[in-house]
């Protein structure tokens, strides 16, 4: 399943964003950043100890199902006695969350997290982005991995002069994707479509921001 | 315009070219002085474009320079800071200012270099930079549109022969030449024996492979490139060579390395040329020059 993967901004940041503003509701949700451990019941429950500390006042806080789902409106609707006594929302959820609660509630929000990609979890713990969504997908001549996304530079042609054992020159963890990409081709018998020179990428599958309407017909 | 360093190419002759690097500023005096230094020696020299993701003076400004000093310039162009428009229009100034030989690179992430916060941009990678250099000579743009006046390139790519693992760079290169590569640098080259074998494969297609060179300045800095620059063997033997120099001889040891290695790929003629790569000593490449013999 897919999944928006997450990570805690400092807190040195957040007392930046928070400056001012005292009196703070905190909203968790109980999807993605539950899973990532960034916004769960635990992080919550955390984060409100650590703003006491800091003397700010906390008027509530509440771990919803689905943060970016448009039920939540509904669902911060029974709080929303302690959510107009506070200055702010502390929103931990990934920002998918943080908008869709924006947009509902009408109030200052402040991001508890960055969201750092759409992806999967690919190992207990470990999350990886998969697809950057490009709106023009070429990897039926990749052998099904995506050099878009798993290429740090995107390439379409073929390794940079960074490969290193297979791995990716920002990153010796991080596997180099036309290595992936050769030896899935050369298992398929396909290495052909590896030498075919690709002309440049098609940047404009859907521009940003991105829309997309079922036609009636 | 078949510039001279094409000539050359086309001669036959053994090539020399190196590298010069643009400051880091705009004190040009080090730069004027190692092109005053080289122009007549070599046979054309590189203008590193932000090399290693660093931010300096540009390679185009580097190029020009050496044009207006009487030298061949060798305009490197990554793919990491400009968008397909903005490498277009660079190729047409240089081909307007004379510059007509050009290195096509993808660039080095910009997390290697000193803004790494920059975006890096990537719309193009070196194969299809050398195709667009193609499509620019045939008088039309990559949108398709025609120019008023079209530009002519000598282009040129680089390989890695020692990378691991090597096939993919080697459909890599391949594809570089069937993009228009009508020379190639190669990284740098300590093995001659592996670099021997990689040459019997590319001898098969028509491209001029000059031979990479790295200037060894000290053991430290063999190591640091080993464990740092991908497809870079500094095999061991050579690191205790340097490391054995008496103190203060380890770059007259380096040159001697460096001659040595030059020497013995020019007398059994393994391949076009040599890339010298005196990094930040670029004084000392005719004393390179002198210790393999050469002189241009
Ligand atoms: S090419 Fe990659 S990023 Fe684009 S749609 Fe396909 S999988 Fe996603
Ligand atoms: S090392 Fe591989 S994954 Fe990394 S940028 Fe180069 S080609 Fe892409």
């Amino acid at each position: 399943m897919i999944r928006s993967i997450t990570k805690p901004k400092s807190i040195e940041e957040i007392e930046r964003l928070l400056d001012g503003l005292n009196r703070i509701f905190i909203i968790g949700c109980g999807t993605c950043v539950t899973l990532t451990h960034t916004g769960g019941a635990p992080e919550v429950a955390a984060m409100k100890e650590i703003l006491l500390e800091s003397g700010k006042l906390v008027t509530g806080q509440i771990v919803v199902p689905v943060a970016c789902d448009n039920l939540t409106s509904e669902i911060l609707n029974e709080e929303m006695g302690k959510i107009e006594q506070a200055d702010v929302l502390l929103i931990m959820t990934c920002a998918f969350g943080v908008q869709t609660v924006s947009s509902q509630l009408k109030k200052m929000v402040v991001p508890a997290l960055d969201t750092l990609f759409i992806g999967k979890e690919t190992a207990y713990g470990q999350f990886n982005e998969i697809c950057t969504q490009c709106g023009t997908c070429i990897i039926g001549e990749t052998g099904g991995i995506c050099p878009v996304t798993n290429c740090h530079k995107g390439l379409v042609n073929g390794p940079c002069g960074g490969t290193n054992q297979g791995k990716c020159e920002i990153d010796s963890n991080k596997d180099c994707a036309w290595t992936l990409i050769y030896n899935r081709l050369m298992e398929l018998g396909r290495l052909d479509s590896m030498r075919k020179l690709q002309g440049p990428r098609n940047f404009l599958g859907e521009p940003t921001p991105g829309k997309y309407e079922i036609s009636k017909s | 315009m078949i510039s001279s360093f094409k000539k050359a190419l086309d001669s036959g002759k053994f090539i020399i070219t190196c590298e010069v690097a643009p400051p880091k500023g705009i004190n040009l005096e080090k730069t004027a002085h190692h092109i005053e230094l080289l122009k007549d020696k070599v046979d054309a020299m590189n203008l590193t474009d932000h090399q290693s993701s660093v931010m300096r003076y540009p390679s185009l400004g580097g190029a020009l320079m050496v044009k207006e000093m009487g030298g061949e310039p060798i305009l490197q162009m990554t793919c990491r800071d400009r968008n397909r428009l903005a490498l277009q229009g660079d190729l047409l100034f240089a081909a307007s200012r004379g510059i007509h030989n050009v290195l096509c690179l993808t660039g080095d992430s910009v997390m290697l270099g000193d803004h790494k916060t920059a975006k890096g941009v990537f719309d193009l990678e070196s194969s299809q930079l050398l195709a667009a250099i193609r499509t620019l000579e045939k008088g039309k743009d990559l949108g398709g549109n025609d120019l008023d006046g079209s530009p002519a390139f000598c282009a040129g790519a680089i390989v890695t022969p020692e990378a691991n693992p090597i096939e993919p760079q080697l459909i890599k290169f391949e594809k570089k030449i069937e993009a228009g590569a009508e020379f190639i640098q190669t990284q740098a080259v300590f093995d001659l024996d592996k670099f021997k074998s990689f040459m019997e494969y590319a001898r098969q297609f028509p491209v001029k492979i000059l031979v990479g060179i790295i200037l060894l300045t000290s053991a430290p800095m063999a190591r640091f490139m080993n464990k740092n620059i991908a497809g870079v063997n500094v095999p061991q033997p050579l690191i205790d060579e340097i490391a054995q120099a008496p103190k203060g001889g380890a770059i007259a040891k380096g040159i001697k390395i460096a001659g040595r290695m030059i020497k013995t790929i020019h007398a059994e003629n393994i391949c076009d040329g040599v890339h010298i790569m005196a990094i930040g000593k670029e004084e000392l490449v005719p004393d390179i020059m002198a210790a393999a013999d050469l002189t241009s």
